[in-house]
């Protein structure tokens, strides 16, 4: 396994490599001009002057071994630096925002809470949600329980998430009055009152994407747990006189969560990645939002910074799932 | 050859019936059912095998299932060791488990792929019995021992085994409770020749050491002929004739049986080529849509025409011989009347 582990890792570079490479590619060659939202008195030659400071006038492959070598290099010092005290960062430029001009890395510091507060809560809402969903769906399939439930999900996987956001906003917020339309991210929770708006502010996003999810989640765990309750070692579980519960909750979805998790794993990149629309719909300023604007406004380092990071993540995790499949399954061997 | 005569009844099965619904059409409402095994009443002696063989899907390893409540018969009574299970509640049904258990056809299969071996056969003791954990493992070894297999193969998994030494793992936890009653469904089909024999013989070791009781459900008669005791041969959801081993063997009565009989294969080239084969023409009817009269008459040698009128009862007509036919009825009129009355099988 560690072997296995070590050589996808090694794998992973040049793959990471390529991926990066393309992104700039696309990025730098999409017509955007970095200083296109600053105010229109600036004169052209002053432009023409930022322009060159910030260095987009050099030849692409310079630009792109520039971010490379600060990305690999320089970057994850400055991060070591911030998170032990040990003076190891070293001098010269940072990748830096167009429109903010301070480091992205601090911009992707700042936008992380709150994505991972209102997408991860999400997410384990989601979970939470299709985990008995999904067993009690397949337990008793066709039953009216998974007729419902079958409908909801279907609802919620085909229906995208800034129709229902919109939808929730219209119903909960404007019509009914129950829950504010924005979530305000400077909120600090402090006493039960604090708690009870924080929760309120919450509940929209997270139910948006905790639905969709949910749907997700739920429909391969039914699916695997349907596979499984057919198989004979269930018969067998029977015939040795356990209950139920064990039957089910131990032999049945033990094996029915193999696959499940993987696709759980593969998805946690997008709990970083943020859900870009849904932040948007309810003006969370997490990552989504923070990629958004900067791709509106042209703002290179910060697209390109992004989206590799959620490569790395994306391949990370893709690498977590095949070993979390090892685990579960003895049957596969990587070595 | 086993004395039937002293010996108790440990199970009775009467009249036992096994539907399954078809559903239909849009609204999936009930048009029909499988007659997997339709009516089929038999008694297994404390300490027997009994033979349960007959072609694919004739419903043999249905009826081995409904007899140990894996599924839910539709009607019938089972008597295991004097408890009716037929309708049995669930609680009572889990407490009765560890008397009666079965041996699957599909070791593969039917082993859970992320429990080890001692996890399989341990967990059983640890649902029905209040040992400690180091007693489990002490009583795990003593099966592992018992089936022949290493004890430090414990803390495997079943895919590191080979389909032999899955099938005794198999046994080994049907035995783990001390089962008085193990239904042995076609326990060596999915095995190689050279395991089978292995594995059989095992089968009849413990039998022998630990007076167990079987029914030997197998599409292969040599390998019937050579473990049961009697045998009873079902076609289409019954059972058609039901006797000793070597007086069913010798002396075929039911049309169906002498055709199964005659197609086993004959080792001595010279008799298997001389050998009167009777061929059956024609297929199985469906069990969704049995034939009226005898399930038999469609494909009968010697139909006659009552046959494909009257369904005919299973009937004893000597001593431990029981036969569905109308070839019999007549001779037998008055003494099969009074076998059906006393024994009702």
């Amino acid at each position: 396994m560690l072997t296995y582990t070590i050589r996808r890792l090694i794998l992973a570079i040049p793959t990471l490599l390529f991926i990066s490479f393309i992104i700039f590619l696309i990025v730098k060659l999409s017509p955007s001009d970095p200083t296109a939202s600053l105010p229109l008195t600036i004169p052209p030659d002053v432009r023409e002057l930022i322009r060159e400071s910030l260095g987009v006038n050099d030849p692409v492959f310079v630009q792109y071994f520039k971010w490379l070598k600060l990305m690999v290099w320089d970057e994850p010092l400055h991060f070591i630096e911030g998170a032990t005290g040990w003076p190891v960062a070293p001098e010269g430029p940072r990748i830096i925002s167009y429109q903010t001009r301070s480091p992205v890395m601090d911009l992707i510091a700042q936008r992380m809470p709150q994505t991972l507060w209102v997408v991860g809560t999400s997410y384990i809402v989601g979970i939470l949600i299709a985990l008995p969903l999904g067993i009690i769906s397949a337990y008793r399939q066709y039953s009216i329980f998974d007729q419902v439930g079958t409908f909801i999900s279907m609802v919620g996987f085909s229906v995208p998430t800034f129709f229902t956001g919109v939808l929730f906003i219209v119903i909960f917020a404007v019509n009914l009055g129950w829950f504010p339309s924005v979530y305000n991210t400077t909120h600090v929770v402090t006493d039960w009152d604090s708690f009870v708006v924080q929760l309120k502010q919450i509940i929209m996003p997270v139910m948006v994407l905790g639905l969709y999810n949910a749907s997700q989640i739920s429909r391969y765990l039914r699916a695997s747990m349907l596979d499984n309750l057919n198989q004979d070692y269930v018969r067998t579980a029977r015939a040795k006189g356990l209950t139920e519960k064990i039957v089910v909750l131990v032999h049945v979805l033990k094996n029915s969560m193999i696959p499940v998790v993987t696709v759980i794993a593969l998805n946690v990149p997008a709990v970083f990645g943020g859900a870009i629309i849904t932040e948007q719909v309810f003006k969370v300023n997490g990552i989504g939002q923070l990629l958004i604007i900067a791709i509106q406004s042209g703002d290179v380092p910060v697209v390109q910074t992004v989206s590799f990071i959620f490569a790395v993540l994306i391949v990370l995790f893709s690498l977590i799932a095949d070993i979390l499949y090892g685990v579960l399954d003895p049957r596969i061997r990587y070595d | 050859m086993f004395d039937t005569s002293g010996a108790r009844k440990l199970v009775e099965v009467r009249d036992l019936k096994m539907h399954f619904p078809i559903r239909t059409g849009l609204m999936r409402r009930l048009t029909g059912s499988v007659k997997a095994v339709d009516g089929v009443s038999f008694d297994i002696y404390e300490g027997e095998t009994l033979g349960l063989v007959g072609e694919s899907g004739c419903g043999k390893s249905t009826c081995g299932r409904a007899i140990l409540r894996l599924y839910d018969p539709t009607s019938g009574s089972i008597v295991i060791d004097g408890e009716e299970i037929a309708h049995a509640p669930f609680d009572k049904l889990r407490r009765l488990r560890p008397k009666m258990q079965m041996v699957f056809q599909d070791p593969q299969a039917s082993l859970n792929p992320r429990m080890t071996v001692a996890g399989i056969i341990g967990e059983p003791l640890q649902e029905h019995t209040d040992l400690t954990a180091d007693q489990r493992l002490e009583r795990i070894y003593e099966l592992m021992d018992a089936v022949g297999l290493n004890r430090d193969f414990a803390n495997r998994y079943p895919h590191a085994f080979s389909g032999g030494q899955r099938q005794r793992i198999g046994i080994a936890r049907a035995l783990a409770l001390n089962p008085k009653f193990i239904v042995c469904d076609e326990p060596i089909a999915a095995l190689d020749v050279s395991i089978q024999a292995q594995v059989v013989n095992l089968l009849e070791e413990l039998q022998a050491r630990l007076g167990l009781t079987y029914l030997f459900i197998s599409h292969d008669l040599s390998m019937v002929r050579h473990i049961a005791n009697r045998v009873a041969v079902m076609y289409l959801g019954r059972v058609v004739e039901l006797a000793p081993r070597d007086a069913l063997y010798e002396d075929p009565l039911h049309p169906y049986t002498r055709a199964l009989l005659s197609a086993v294969p004959e080792p001595d080239p010279a008799i298997h080529d001389a050998a009167n084969r009777i061929i059956l023409q024609g297929d199985v009817p469906s069990p969704a849509n049995p034939p009226d009269g005898c399930n038999f008459c469609t494909r009968c040698p010697q139909v006659m025409e009552i046959c494909r009128r009257i369904d005919p009862d299973i009937q004893e007509i000597a001593p431990g011989r029981f036969v569905a036919c109308h070839l019999y009825t007549k001779e037998t009129e008055k003494t099969a009347a009074h076998a059906a009355q006393s024994t009702g099988a």
